[in-house]
């Protein structure tokens, strides 16, 4: 990984993608044909009809660059999303069917593949169902519109009148009826679906949903259970040799000399340096690392200086850019209501660095023909893959074929591919395909973190127990979920840029994971202060109607003022809302606390959740689910030690995600809100969880852990 | 030095000669292309690459080759009876218990091995026998649905 890249992803996660990120797709004039589904073939002739992706749909992209008819009655719907686990490979399926009114099944989406996809943008920050699903409803209207518009032209009639159903076009008033079978084997739909989306065709109305909305399952469900899905890592050419990489003993070490006529007897392996880069691709991937081995022993580094974990609050904080406040607020104002304010309290959150741990690490196969390069990698935007590959090796994008199987898992970690490019380079040197996979300790190690933080919140009260000012400064991990969504008058927000000592990137709910957990304590300490109840606190202090609907869901189903009373010293509830990308969610725990052995257990979370109008409740159960458990480790045990540039905690054994055993008692409640449109939910649903579990504990033990992860060792020095 | 390693995979005689020091995983993988099995960890700490041997649960990235020699081996890939699913297999796609998949396979295997040996376990059991099963989705409650569903489908 290079500097530039490091820097790149800093700046990515610091302006989030939130207008759905487009860019120019340049294809080269070529015929590609791909095998999709059950044996079906597509055939997605490249011309001038795909002109410009366009993430929203905009007027510039054609319905052939979108959708195409099959003679078989299917579609073939394009997408350059990705698929890593949060199912916008049925929820997609879905928006094209429910528009083009066939069932699920007769909807093949084709997705992440630059040389069949329009650019939809990176798939990141809860940006699928906002912007690409409506982009897919609007070019799958569009097509619907031109069906029905051949029928009426075959009839001599206005298509206004006509009913799709099912496939099949309707003439209401002569009962003749015509299907889109029929229609693709006329031959005109391709000429016709030359032309552009139409930026204001009618979609349907959430009211007559009858594919959004349901819960299709995987559309690929079925080659997941039987192992017959190949993920990246899963790839294999003909002739292919697997890499392995030599990685630099610790963060910022540069490689000084190195022998390569050490392994000058293994003729079997293929020896690549280029400048800092040193791989080796073999017939095995055991023996390429053996040679890396070797290869390793005879390698000297210069090092450099590298903060550990042990200082790195303070380091955090001593780097922190002065100035550099960039939210709205009013500082001023701030520290005169706080002088004037009955009480005032401040505390000082911190939160480590965790790492998203995909199942699948970063891995992708390359192959060259000539002077083209296809790579299969997983990351989460198939045409920055292909751009930086094209920069990387210094050849037009358009010799670049970038393609995203679905893959195993990302969480906001996978916006990099660094694996293409070492595969790339190893294949270039080998003349044969190379399949570059990371085991999981250079995932630990070279993969981007999640920002680690130290959040300062001060606030004053005043002697009704209500908020009058709150100051809120949040140094590192960006301003997801910073401003406070509490109705306070005098405010200020800011989001403060350091040094970071680790790569760091995206992750699910990014910032607002850490945020929300600052803030959300917080409250929980000033309720306390304001001898008020953390429920009636917020509420208190809550207009946001979409913020106090989950909170009352979730205070009701989890019975909170009863289990309030019942709180002892080994049993704590807790709770916590929160609201982001444009979703709101809210959460009560209960713990179990053995201060004796240091134990936090979680036993029970209860989350009520909203996001709009729900397109696949199965999924979006999943989503929230996945999140909930997903929060414990951050909240309990996730935590990166490093020291003079190692990660000292880069495995398994080592850094304690959740498993089976850590499973509580789960309780979820939808709303299902359909006045306002959809928004993604596979992200703020972690939001809540490590604030709620903090509070319960603070609840049981009166001891407030203001560190994530909240490690049971402090209450038992507390 | 290269050994010759004969072993039984989903009902084929299999001979592979090759550094029996390599892991199972990584003869499964790359020489017979059986890519169910998957890799997560390399030190048995997720169970992504279970596979059976001889009615046992093993974890094949931990596994050296050479110590399959004589084996029979049943891998996701020869779980289903032809076109028919296999109740863990249908139990999973039923319940929906998979988000991204990757560990789908390891975590059918396990159930599979649990539930040949006890048709009729409590959660506490699953809970033990499958808790080196990792998933990041974190979707655990719809995979402990689908081995109770399992369980059922095959008590029938």
């Amino acid at each position: 990984m290079t500097e530039e890249t490091l820097v790149k992803i800093t700046e990515s996660q610091r302006c989030e993608p939130s207008g759905g990120l487009t860019g120019d797709m340049k294809l080269s004039r070529r015929c590609f044909v791909q095998i999709v589904g059950a044996g079906l073939l597509v055939t997605v002739m490249e011309g001038p009809s795909l002109g410009r992706g366009g993430g929203r749909g905009r007027a510039s992209m054609t319905v052939a660059a979108r959708v195409r008819l099959n003679t078989d009655g299917t579609f073939a719907v394009m997408t350059g999303k990705v698929e890593e686990g949060q199912g916008s490979r049925a929820q997609l399926t879905q928006a094209a069917a429910e528009e083009l009114q066939v069932p699920a099944d007769r909807v093949h989406l084709i997705m992440a593949d630059t040389a069949l996809v329009p650019d939809d943008g990176i798939t990141a920050g809860s940006r699928t169902t906002p912007s690409t699903v409506p982009a897919v409803r609007q070019g799958a209207a569009t097509a619907r519109e031109l069906l029905k518009g051949l029928a009426a032209k075959r009839w001599k009639l206005d298509g206004s009148t006509l009913k799709v159903q099912n496939g099949v076009i309707t003439n209401a008033a002569t009962k003749e009826t015509i299907s889109y079978t029929d229609l693709a084997k006329a031959g005109e739909v391709e000429e016709l679906f030359q032309q552009g989306i139409s930026s204001d065709v009618a979609v349907m109305n959430v009211s007559e949903w009858d594919v959004l909305g349901t819960s299709v399952p995987r559309p690929n469900g079925r080659d997941l259970v039987t192992g017959a899905h190949r993920y990246p890592s899963d790839i294999i050419r003909p002739n292919m040799l697997f890499g392995k990489i030599l990685r630099p003993p610790s963060y910022g070490a540069t490689l000084e000399s190195i022998d390569l006529s050490s392994v000058a007897d293994m003729k079997d392996v293929v020896v690549v340096r280029d400048g800092q880069f040193v791989g080796c691709a073999a017939a095995t991937s055991f023996r390429a690392a053996q040679a890396v081995e070797a290869l390793a022993k005879t390698a000297s580094w210069k090092t450099v200086p590298h903060p550990s974990s042990k200082e790195l609050f303070s380091h955090l904080k001593e780097h922190a850019r002065t100035g550099d406040r960039s939210r709205p607020g009013n500082k001023v104002s701030v520290e005169k209501g706080l002088s004037e304010a009955d009480k005032v309290l401040s505390a000082t959150y911190e939160a480590a660095y965790i790492q998203h741990v995909p199942m699948e690490p970063r891995a992708a196969v390359a192959e060259w023909s000539g002077d083209k390069l296809t790579v299969w990698a997983g990351a989460d935007w198939p045409q920055r893959v292909q751009r930086d590959l094209a920069g990387a090796f210094n050849i037009p994008a358009e010799r670049v074929r970038a393609i995203v199987p679905d893959m195993g898992g990302g969480f906001g970690g996978k916006h990099s591919a660094e694996a293409a490019e070492e595969a790339a380079r190893l294949a270039k040197a080998a003349g044969r395909p190379v399949s570059a996979r990371w085991t999981r300790a250079e995932e630990f190690t070279w993969a981007y973190f999640r920002p680690a933080a130290v959040i300062e919140c001060k606030a004053g009260l005043d002697a009704n127990g209500r908020i009058t000012a709150w100051d809120f400064a949040t140094i590192n991990p960006g301003g997801a979920a910073a401003d406070t969504p509490y109705a306070i008058a005098d405010k200020s927000i800011a989001s403060v840029g350091t040094d970071s000592p680790l790569a760091q990137g995206p992750y699910r709910c990014l910032g607002a994971t850490v945020n929300n957990f600052a803030r959300e304590s917080f409250m929980d300490e000033l309720a306390a202060a304001a001898g008020a109840d953390p429920l009636a606190f917020r509420l208190a202090h809550l207009d946001n109607p979409r913020i106090r609907r989950v909170l009352e869901t979730v205070a009701k189903h989890f019975d909170w003022p009863a289990r309030r009373k019942k709180v002892t010293a080994e049993l704590g509830v807790g709770l916590a809302c929160g609201t982001e990308k444009n979703s709101v969610v809210a959460a009560c725990v209960e713990v179990e606390i053995d201060r004796e052995q240091g134990g936090i257990k979680v036993r029970e979370v209860c989350e009520a959740f909203e996001c709009g109008p729900i397109q696949n409740p199965a999924n979006l159960t999943s989503q929230v689910q996945g999140c909930i458990i997903m929060g414990l480790g951050g909240a309990l045990s996730e935590e990166i030690q490093f020291e003079n540039g190692k990660i000292l905690n880069a495995g398994f054994s080592e850094y304690r995600v959740p498993r089976f055993s850590n499973v509580p008692k789960i309780d979820v409640h939808l709303i299902d809100n359909r006045d306002i449109p959809s928004a993604g939910g596979g992200e703020t649903p972690i939001i809540a969880v490590a604030p709620a579990i903090g509070n319960a504990i603070f609840a049981a033990t009166g001891v407030r852990i203001r560190s994530m992860p909240m490690r049971g060792l402090l209450l038992k020095q507390a | 030095m290269d050994a010759t390693v004969i072993f039984t995979v989903n009902g084929q005689k299999t001979t592979v000669i090759t550094d029996p020091r390599r892991s199972l995983l990584d003869v499964l993988r790359e020489d017979l292309h059986l890519t169910g099995a998957k890799y997560g960890c390399g030190e048995g700490r997720c169970g992504a690459c279970s596979v059976i041997m001889d009615g046992r649960r093993v974890l094949s990235c931990i596994t050296p080759v050479g110590e399959a020699n004589g084996k029979t081996i049943r891998t996701i890939e020869g779980l289903a009876d032809g076109d028919s699913l296999h109740p863990v297999q249908e139990a999973f796609l039923e319940v929906g218990a998979m988000q991204c998949g990757y560990c789908a396979s390891g975590m059918i295997l396990t159930a599979t091995a649990l539930l040949e040996r006890n048709p009729n376990p409590t959660d506490e059991e699953i809970v033990k026998e499958m808790n080196v099963n990792l998933c990041r989705c974190n979707g655990y409650t719809k995979i402990l649905q689908a081995v109770r569903r399992a369980a059922e489908k095959i008590r029938r």
